[in-house]
């Protein structure tokens, strides 16, 4: 099979301006990944399945991952003008400080395609996108026109994750069921509480027990009082 | 009017049988337990496991496994119950005629077992509906699920058709529906089946 | 009846529509379509699972799965338990084959750790999964049979034989059904002797079962009068659907991961991969049975020639298990299709991403196209050809 370069560089003289960025996996798994631009990921695909070399016709798994926003503390040095009073006169004068700042790097969901080859019996490849953020720019183009394997796994994404892609046929809720309202594998997803009895040994549980608990008291010496 | 015992047996071995129309009407039910056909999960497999040659539960009178609730006397739930399916696990112990039983199979039917703290998980089926005999595992054996079906044969022999503690079947004011509980928008509504689960009391 | 790949790209909706000569009556006449829902809770073998169907007359015109009666939030569990802590759960997908998902996801987490496998672990994993693969086959084309009505008498043949295997994963792991045999770097414990021998006999034993399976079912009439033609899948549309396992090589694609990937010690064992040439619910259950006869050459090899040594690799690591940070995707060849994990590692003692790609629910996105214009009697048995188990379609 062709190296990921090698298939990054066919991409790109098949479809012009397609900003295939390669995404290198750090562990000794060493499956590296494309990553592509929304906007013409549905032209790349259609190339990897028809391309008579690639012939990646088989889109085996299709994986959301969630990537919720990050706030990175960093230490920066800064210049800053600060007005002092040196042997009685007022000066100005440069002074270098160190200031703890903090930034949110934006999260996102990404969709994660893994692609091999029935007719060349070669595979992993694999291709990511990534959506804007993860509240309202959500959508990304449906790979289910060109692998009608995606079909349940993208609805899947959908309901899960809530991602919302564009050009699916039938774009609908598939594991949990209409009118729910949550996505339920993003990782702020809050569960319902219903541990109401729990003498268990597991601590995860009881601990989550016992919040009920005392939640339920709360409400009701709250009713009481009123 | 239960007879004497020893009058009872001295009075066998003479070739005349006596009994009481309770025990004979007992002795009849518990004999034909027809299953509902219904399996939720893993615990489903060994359930027909047990219905096959090895553990042959025909042996015990409960071969006929009927695919509608209406001609069902016995529900196994075996196995674990989603939110989703709740509703409908209710709906179909709704449908089914009294006298009815049911057999919680497994850690899951029970409480949720390892996949309790999943969403969509109910924790245990009885938040919905009376269950008669709970059967622990992951899965439960076939031999335990036998063992949970003599059990139930025995609470049927020892039911008093009249009386304060007389099944539910024989008591017109008991409930026969129990409360469908409706998706919403995050959870089930109600969580719980108020009438039929009250949150036990730890005892330690 | 069927969509090529291509026409599919052309028009997104083209599945809306309803294909032709699926119609009966004529739309004229003023007839309407019956919509039925079937499930989730009917009378086949197959658990919950739901399907709407229309209905022209007594055929199929419409037909959407409707999934999640069973979803236990596997991938969400997952993320919260360390790897070592979800190798139980996956005994709980694909609950007839619980030592092939072993499998798989220990494969995926010694690609994602850079792990080795012990040449004996190896055998024992092939022998354990072969058996696994006899025993889903002997089941699944009973659930077939009886689904189709012959009540009984071929599910208590298949059960038979699959107590005899059970007993023997019992013996080595201590559990009938949920077996959570195998670890990163080997199996949790090695086969006795005698474990072996009695391996080795119960072995001996299968073919004279196939033998007689295939005698009570193969030329059965009425068997064949019900399946030969019905829910025919064209192997264009298998491909373009991921779809893998039996179902895709009845389609005559020979696409077997045991000989794409090469993984674990298959290359060392001859076999050959049964292929269908017509793609309808007879080949896929003809299909069954062929690989389970080469299974069971695959198990004559592998107790002929295991050897000794270590089923654990030594430099393994059990307790506070942290894979560098990285992801990976490993997949076998269960006896459904593929079965794959993909995981990502952040460093930390639990997968940050914890996906299961399932095969019967990838396997079931033809369902429609295989009903369609078929009578509603034989819906339940495509259904039955798929071979599904809904612990592994919801997860
Ligand atoms: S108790 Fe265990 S075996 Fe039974 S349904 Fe639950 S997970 Fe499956």
């Amino acid at each position: 099979m062709k190296t990921l370069e090698e298939i990054k560089a066919a991409i790109e003289a098949a479809v012009p301006g397609a900003g295939v960025e390669i995404v290198q996996n750090p562990g000794p798994a060493a499956q590296h990944s494309l990553r592509l631009q929304p906007g013409s990921a549905f032209e790349v695909a259609k190339f990897l399945r028809d391309d008579a070399e690639l012939a990646l016709n088989f889109l085996s798994n299709v994986t959301g991952v969630d990537w919720p926003d990050k706030e990175i503390s960093e230490k920066v040095k800064v210049t800053r003008a600060v007005t002092k009073t040196v042997d009685g006169v007022e000066q100005t004068v440069e002074e270098t400080v160190e200031e703890t700042r903090k930034r949110v790097e934006p999260g996102y969901l990404e969709v994660v395609y893994h692609l091999f080859s029935m007719t060349q019996k070669h595979g992993p490849v694999i291709l990511r996108m990534r959506t804007e953020n993860r509240s309202d720019k959500v959508e990304l183009p449906s790979m289910t026109p060109v692998w009608r394997s995606a079909e349940f796994q993208e609805r899947e994404i959908f309901d899960l994750y809530g991602v919302v892609f564009r050009g699916h046929p039938d774009l609908r809720r598939i594991l949990m069921w209409e009118g729910f309202k949550d996505h339920p594998m993003r990782r702020d997803y809050v569960e319902p509480d219903d541990y109401d009895y729990e003498p268990t040994a597991h601590d995860a549980v009881l601990a989550k027990a016992k919040a009920h608990q005392a939640a339920q008291q709360a409400a009701a010496e709250k009713g009481a009082a009123q | 009017m239960a007879v004497d015992q020893e009058l009872k047996i001295e009075l066998g071995k003479q070739g005349v049988f006596v009994t009481t129309l309770q025990e004979l009407y007992n002795w009849g039910r518990r004999n034909s337990v027809w299953p509902m056909n219904f399996g939720l999960a893993c615990c489903a497999i060994e359930m027909i496991a047990t219905t096959m040659a090895r553990y042959d539960l025909a042996r015990f009178g409960a071969e006929v496994f009927r695919p509608s609730p209406r001609q069902a006397d016995m529900m196994i739930i075996s196995g674990t119950v989603t939110k989703k399916m709740a509703p409908q696990v209710v709906r179909l112990y709704n449908q089914m005629a009294e006298p009815r039983y049911v057999i919680a199979m497994g850690a899951c039917a029970i409480s949720g077992g390892p996949f309790k703290q999943g969403y969509n998980v109910l924790k245990g089926i009885d938040r919905y509906i009376p269950v008669d005999v709970h059967i622990p595992g992951c899965p439960p054996r076939p031999e335990a699920l036998l063992e949970a079906f003599i059990t139930l044969q025995k609470k049927i022999d020892g039911q008093s058709l009249t009386g304060e503690d007389r099944p539910r079947f024989l008591n017109s004011e008991a409930p026969g529906e129990f409360a469908v509980p409706e998706p919403g928008e995050h959870d089930l509504e109600p969580a719980a089946n108020k009438n039929v689960w009250t949150v036990p009391v730890v005892i330690r | 009846m069927m969509h090529s790949a291509t026409d599919m790209a052309a028009d997104p909706r083209a599945r809306a529509t309803r294909p032709e000569g699926t119609l009966v009556s004529d739309p004229d006449d003023g007839t309407e379509l019956l919509e039925v829902s079937m499930g989730p809770h009917h009378p086949s073998t197959h658990g919950v699972f739901r399907m709407d169907v229309a209905l022209d007359g007594e055929k199929v015109a419409r037909l959407k799965p409707v999934f999640g009666y069973l979803h236990r939030n596997h991938e969400k569990l997952g993320e919260g338990n360390s790897y070592l802590a979800s190798m139980p759960y996956t005994d709980r997908l694909d609950y007839i084959c619980s030592l092939t998902n072993n499998w798989a996801y220990a494969l995926a987490v010694e690609k994602l750790a850079g792990q080795e496998v012990p040449e004996r672990a190896e055998y024992l994993r092939v022998i354990v999964g072969e058996l696994t693969r006899v025993q889903n086959h002997a089941l699944s084309v009973g659930f077939l049979l009886q689904d189709m009505g012959a009540s009984g008498t071929p599910l208590m043949y298949g059960f038979r034989e699959r107590e005899k295997i059970l007993d023997l994963f019992e013996a080595l792991t201590g559990s009938r059904m949920m077996c959570n045999y195998m670890r990163f770097g080997g199996c949790r414990v090695d086969a006795t002797p005698e474990w072996l021998d009695a391996t080795r006999k119960v072995v001996a034993g299968l073919p004279g079962f196939a033998d007689e399976f295939e005698a009570l079912l193969c030329t059965n009439e009425i068997l064949m009068a019900r399946t030969q033609g019905v829910g025919i899948l064209k192997p264009d549309l298998a491909v373009s659907a991921g779809i893998t396992g039996p179902m895709l090589r009845a389609s005559g694609v020979n696409y077997d991961i045991r000989k794409v990937d090469h993984y674990s010690i298959y290359d060392r064992f001859d076999f050959k991969v049964p292929l269908g040439d017509h793609g309808d619910v007879y080949d896929r259950f003809m299909i069954r049975l062929l690989e389970l006869r080469q299974s069971i050459g695959i198990l004559e090899q592998a107790l002929k020639d295991i050897p000794g040594g270590p089923v654990m690799d030594p430099k393994a690591k059990i307790r506070n298990f942290r894979p560098k940070p990285g992801e990976a995707y490993g997949r076998i060849e269960a006896p459904k299709g593929e079965l794959g994990f993909y995981l990502i590692s952040d460093g930390g003692p639990n997968p940050y991403r914890y996906r299961v790609r399932p095969p019967s629910f990838v396997n079931l996105t033809v369902l429609e196209d295989m009903c369609l214009g078929h009578n509603v009697a034989d819906v339940v048995l495509i259904l039955g050809s798929v071979d599904i188990v809904l612990g592994e379609v919801d997860r």
